[in-house]
Parts: structure tokens; sequence; C-alpha cells
């Protein structure tokens, strides 16, 4: 089964976060580093803005002619030997990989990571089958052997200090000598490096996933720092590769657009180290590389958003810009949204991938500040968006019943000018009396999540339709 | 597809269900069009130095790079490199004859063998497609004498290019791959842009998580 997700314990999740001194000095780590390097690496290339529309334009035209590509896709696997699974749903996915491993009585299978797989849940369901499935992206193996969902899209392991680390593999690699020397994140590294290698040299099936699949080529297209999905797809006898139906882009020449936008807005690098198209299993020249191969194509629910006012999340090409730079996801990390994807894009894709009813608080846990739409390399407009998900959580009546009954009055209110114009200048002048001196209010009726932590600054003593009056010096 | 023929269709069915959502939301405006790529001027504009763009990409990426006139000084600078850099001298070559036909006997101190990688080789030496110059990124390919493993397996990654094959742009670089009779990608192409790495544990970035820990590039002056 998937992972269960605690998303509607936001509120909770969020204050236990605060107060987790680790999290909070990984967290504080992560900050300082992502939007510096982002913009460095930005100002090198003149033409980012305009990358940019181009990836929206790209990915829009994607969006609208999905059948079209996804069979082109096909087709193109078809030819070159591979095969295309298409499954509706994490189910059918998670039995098709099954059955694929079980062909060669599979007894580990190593990962390259996936989102997808860990959306849909690959890896308990393979260890409840009997097949060891082992982690090979860093990050991922340190979350694998800790028991923990990735808190971040491309670094899913930001949530753990060096020092919990080095807990981790002391714990996890008992063969080891207890007494070595663990200081550096160097020498944490390479004993990783020497685990991971007797895993892939032993995998009978490598799954990854993709960032692109390439429709006229029946390529995929993973994009990795570390070179581990690589060895994770030539060196076992079958490659299987998860992919969701999105992934999909018409030419190789479209993908370089994207490529050109990824690691930009994802690391803050020009390029990420390896970029690799695969298409079809071993040549019969070849002297290495997987016997066959094969792609899961997975919907899970995405096909129902075309033509909906939330599709634009579909362009989404998982580079975590927008965890990097929202306040809300710097304060409480990823783990506090309570499912696989976090930060802004996360409280957009967790309602659609575990239905709003299980994640009602995400679209909410933003101040709609808009800096994730500012550096989505694919210009989606998140704050919208979350916007639209409160609108559905309102009009399906998952909204809690005070919020529901405070917007309902406020929109009596502002449909009423007049009277809205009456009552929020006597709130704003007995706000400003009561304020006193100082212009600060401690305590303040309907304020208490605010003021229970600091003062109120008060109203200046007339309301802003006021001053925009007098200023202006007439109604426009 | 006789096997998950249902599935298909369900996707299928529900896919073009949305895109007609699409198309009555966009009351009869035409549907998105397809945009121009656009190749950044970086490595393209009139009198662009390809050449020392890749050098300083190369470097930027922590690669290294080292020059020689003609391809009868690739061993000697094989030699060089690993005996500087305190490294086994043993490599393992690409079958290709880029690689596998340059004069190795005119570095004797160095052991060779040529073939796929399983893993017990500490450096690898082998050709590549192209180098691209507007990252610093070698294009590589599988091939029946450019296996893949010696790309991702060796601690340490040795490429030697003809000055001829550094592009400016990925484009150019793909337009070399060396496609089947019809027309297909080999199975995998690999863009490197420097050494693996990763900065996992702390945001401490390191370089050599799984694949190579160096990369050395050696560009030769003439022809391979």
């Amino acid at each position: 089964m998937s992972f269960v997700p605690t998303s509607n314990a936001f509120k909770e999740n969020a204050a236990g976060a605060l107060k987790d001194v680790p999290l909070q000095e990984a967290l504080g780590i992560a900050r300082h580093h992502s939007i510096q390097t982002r913009l460095n690496t930005v100002a090198k290339m003149p033409e980012f803005e305009s990358l940019r529309d181009i990836g929206r334009d790209l990915k829009n035209h994607i969006i609208a002619n999905l059948d079209h590509y996804l069979l082109q896709f096909e087709q193109s696997v078809i030819d070159r030997g591979g095969k295309v699974h298409w499954c509706p749903d994490g189910e059918s996915a998670r039995a098709k990989v099954l059955e694929i491993c079980r062909t060669v009585n599979a007894k580990t299978v190593t990962k390259g990571k996936t989102m997808i797989g860990e959306e849909i849940g690959i890896n308990d369901f393979l260890f409840a089958n009997g097949i060891e499935p082992v982690e090979t992206d860093l990050g991922e193996y340190i979350i694998q052997l800790r028991g923990e969902t990735p808190s971040h899209i491309i670094g899913p392991a930001l949530h753990v200090t060096k020092a919990q680390v080095e807990e981790t593999f002391r714990a996890a690699h008992t063969d080891l000598d207890p007494k070595r020397n663990l200081d550096d994140a160097a020498t944490l590294m390479a004993e990783a490096r020497e685990k991971l290698r007797a895993g892939f040299l032993k995998a009978d099936v490598g799954i990854t996933g993709a960032n692109f699949l390439i429709a006229d080529e029946g390529a995929t297209t993973i994009v990795t720092n570390e070179g581990n999905g690589d060895l994770t797809q030539t060196l076992p006898r079958i490659h299987i590769v998860l992919a969701s139906i999105e992934k999909v882009v018409p030419s190789l020449k479209d993908a370089m657009t994207l490529l050109r936008i990824l690691a930009r807005s994802a690391t803050g690098q020009e390029q990420s180290v390896y970029t690799t198209f695969s298409s079809g299993p071993r040549r019969p020249s070849d002297l290495d590389g997987p016997e066959e191969f094969h792609v899961v194509l997975i919907d899970n629910g995405r096909s129902a958003y075309l033509g909906s006012d939330l599709e634009e999340m579909l362009r989404c090409i998982r580079c975590g810009a927008c965890l990097d730079h929202c306040p809300v996801y710097h304060s409480v990390g990823g783990h506090a949204y309570g499912w696989v994807y976090s930060g802004p894009i996360g409280s957009l894709l967790t309602p659609m991938l575990v239905g709003v009813e299980n994640a009602k608080p995400l679209p909410n846990a933003s101040t709609l500040c808009g800096r994730c739409e500012s550096v989505c390399p694919v210009r989606i407009p998140i704050p919208k968006l979350l916007r639209n998900w409160r609108e559905r959580e309102f009009s399906r009546a998952i909204t809690p019943q005070t919020e529901r009954s405070g917007l309902w009055f406020w929109a009596f209110m502002a449909k009423r000018p007049l009277l809205y114009r009456l009552v929020t200048r006597i709130g704003a002048r007995a706000l400003f009396n009561l304020a006193g001196q100082h212009g600060r209010l401690s305590s303040a009726p309907l304020a208490s999540g605010w003021t229970k932590h600091r003062d109120l600054p008060a109203t200046q003593g007339r309301t802003f339709q006021e001053q925009w009056k007098a200023k202006k010096g007439a109604r426009s | 597809m006789s096997t998950s023929g249902t599935g298909r269709d369900r996707m299928l069915a529900s896919i073009r269900a949305g895109i007609s959502r699409q198309a009555d939301r966009r009351h009869g405006e035409p549907a998105p069009s397809k945009p121009t790529p656009l190749i950044p001027a970086r490595a393209t504009a009139p009198g662009v130095d390809v050449v020392g763009l890749f050098r300083t990409q190369l470097i930027n990426a922590k690669a290294t790079l080292d020059e020689v006139a003609s391809r009868d000084d690739v061993p000697a600078a094989v030699a060089r490199y690993l005996a500087n850099n305190n490294f086994e001298a043993r490599v393992r070559l690409s079958p290709d004859a880029r690689v596998s036909s340059l004069p190795w006997d005119k570095a004797p101190m160095v052991e060779t063998s040529s073939g796929r990688s399983h893993g017990n080789d500490p450096t690898s030496v082998t050709p590549a497609v192209a180098a691209v110059a507007e990252t610093g990124t070698m294009v590589l390919q599988s091939s029946d004498g450019t296996p893949t493993t010696l790309h991702f397996l060796p601690d340490q990654h040795v490429v030697v290019i003809a000055k001829s094959q550094i592009v400016g742009t990925y484009e150019d670089a793909l337009a070399r791959v060396k496609r089947g009779p019809d027309g297909s990608l080999p199975r995998t192409v690999n863009f490197v842009t420097g050494p693996s790495r990763s900065a996992d544990i702390g945001k401490i970035l390191l370089m050599g998580a799984h694949g190579p820990k160096k990369l050395h590039v050696i560009v030769v002056d003439g022809e391979l």
C-alpha cells in the first residue's frame, strides 16, 4: 500500500517541526544555500526568462495533445524493442512492476530516485512481496534506512543533519567496525558508495523514474548528479521506468528547453552532472546494458484534472525551486505536509493524488506571497491554483465551519459597499482608540492567533479607502 | 498491449475527455501551438570562442583538462595524469578504435585492457560523441565499441576527444550521435558535466557519490 497521508494534521505537524532542533538546523543550512545559488546561475543566462516562457508554452502544448504524444511515444518504444504498460492507478502500476520482477525471480531491485515510485508506494509493496528494494540515491538511501519519506523533491534527506546520517549509518552498517571515524561527510559518502556498489552489482532489476519521455525517439530521460540512476539502469537484466503521463515531450529539441531551465532552477547548477537518454534494451552488438526495457506509464488521477482550473499544475517538472523559496517550507520542512510531495507544489499535487478531503489544510498552508510563482521554471501560477483548491474546499463544504461562517460574513459585507465602509470605519477607529499612544495591541478580538506571539500593529484611525480617497483627491 | 489493453483504453479515454474539456474552456480559440525552441547565444553568437568557452565551463564543472598536440601524445598524457595523482597505473579502454588503437606502447608503465567494466577498473579511457561548450558537457553514447559501464563504474574517467569534436550546443552534439540503421538513437546517450557529486549529507557538496570521482578530459589538437 502507498503511504497514508497525514496532511490533515498539518497544523500539529508544523507545530512539532518548529520545535524540532535538528530539523531547524538542517532547514537553516538549506535556506541559506538555495536562493543565492539559483540567482547566481540565472544571472549568467540572459535568455533564462525567455526559456521559462517557452517551457510554459511547450508544456501547455503537450497537455493539449497528451493522447497524441503518448501514443507516439508508445510506438517509438515498441519500435526500439521496449514495452509500454499503461497503468491508470497506483495499484495497477505496482502489480505490473511485480509481474515483471517475477519473470526473472528477482530478489533485489535497485532504485534510482523516483517520486512517482514514492507516490505509488512501490518499495513497501515489493518488500511485502519478498523483493528487497535498494534505494541508491544517497538521500533516498539515508531516508530508506531511517524509514522516512522524502522531505524535498530533489533533496529527499534535506531534513537530516550530518550527525544524524552518522547515527543512521552506525545503526544500519553493523558489519563495520563500530569504532570507525565518521566525522567527515566525505567518509560517510564513501561508506554509502561502498555499500551500494554491492547492491548495484547483484540487482536483478533496476527501477528509475523519468524526467522526460521523448515521444519521437521512444527514449526516457533521467537527470541526476550522483550517477546512481545510470548504474541502476545499466547493470541489471531489466530496466523498468516509472513515469507519469505528463512527462512526455515531443522531441529532443524540446527536451533541451526544459533541460536548460531544470538544473538552474533545481540546484543552481548550469547543468546537472548526468542527463541520460535511454531507448530500448541493449542492441545485439552492445557490450552492456539491460536485456529488457519497460516503461510503466501512470495516470493516478492526473487526467481528471485536464481541462480544469487546476490543470496548470501538470506543467510541473519537479525541480523543487518552489520549496526552496517558500517561507512556510523554510519554517516547517517537508514532512509537515504529511505526504510524498511537499512545499507549494505539494499543496497542489497532494489534494489531487490523495483527495482534497485528506489534505484539507494544504491549500491553506501558504501566505500566497508569490515567491513560488516567481521562480517556477514553467511559470505555474501556484498562488492562483491554491486559491482554486480553497474554492473547491469551500464549495464542497470541506472548509471548517468557523472559517465558512467568517467567509460568508465577509462576502455579505463585501457585497454591500455602504455597510462595508461604515463597519470598517467604526472598526478602524475603535482599534486606534484601543491601541492608545503606542499604536500596538497586545490582544484583540478574533486575533489571538497573532497576539499570542506578538503585538498587533493597530490601524491608524482611517480606513484604506478613506486614505485612498484623500490622497487621490477624487473617486475614480 | 493485449495484457494491458483495458488500462490503456481507460487512460486514453480519460485523457481525451480532458482534452475535450480544454476545448470547451477555450471557447473556439485554437489549442496552444508548439513553441520554437530558443538556443542561448552564449555558444552561438558570432565571434564566440567555442573552444575557450569549453575550457572555462569544463573547469567550472569541476573536471580537469589536458591538451596535447597529436593522438600519439595521449598515452603519455594518461600516464602523467595517473602518476601525478597517485592513481593505479591500470586503465580499461573502450574497444572503439579512437581509443584502443592509440600507441599505448608509448606508455609501457600503464597496464591496459579493453571491454566493458564489471566494477574492478580504477580508471577508464573512452572516446566521446562530442563536447559541448555551453556547459562543459561531454556527450557519450553506447555502441559495440563504447560500453556504458566505462562511463559510470570506474573511480576515474578519462575522455579523449579531438578539438574538432568541441561544439557549441547540445543540439550540435546530438546531431553527431551515431544512430542505428533505422535512424534510432543508440540504447543510451549520456550527457556528463563534471564528476559525480552529491550534497545529500548536510548540504555539503562532495565529489564521487556513485559515478566517477574524477573526470579528466584530454583534447587532441589533431585528428583522433
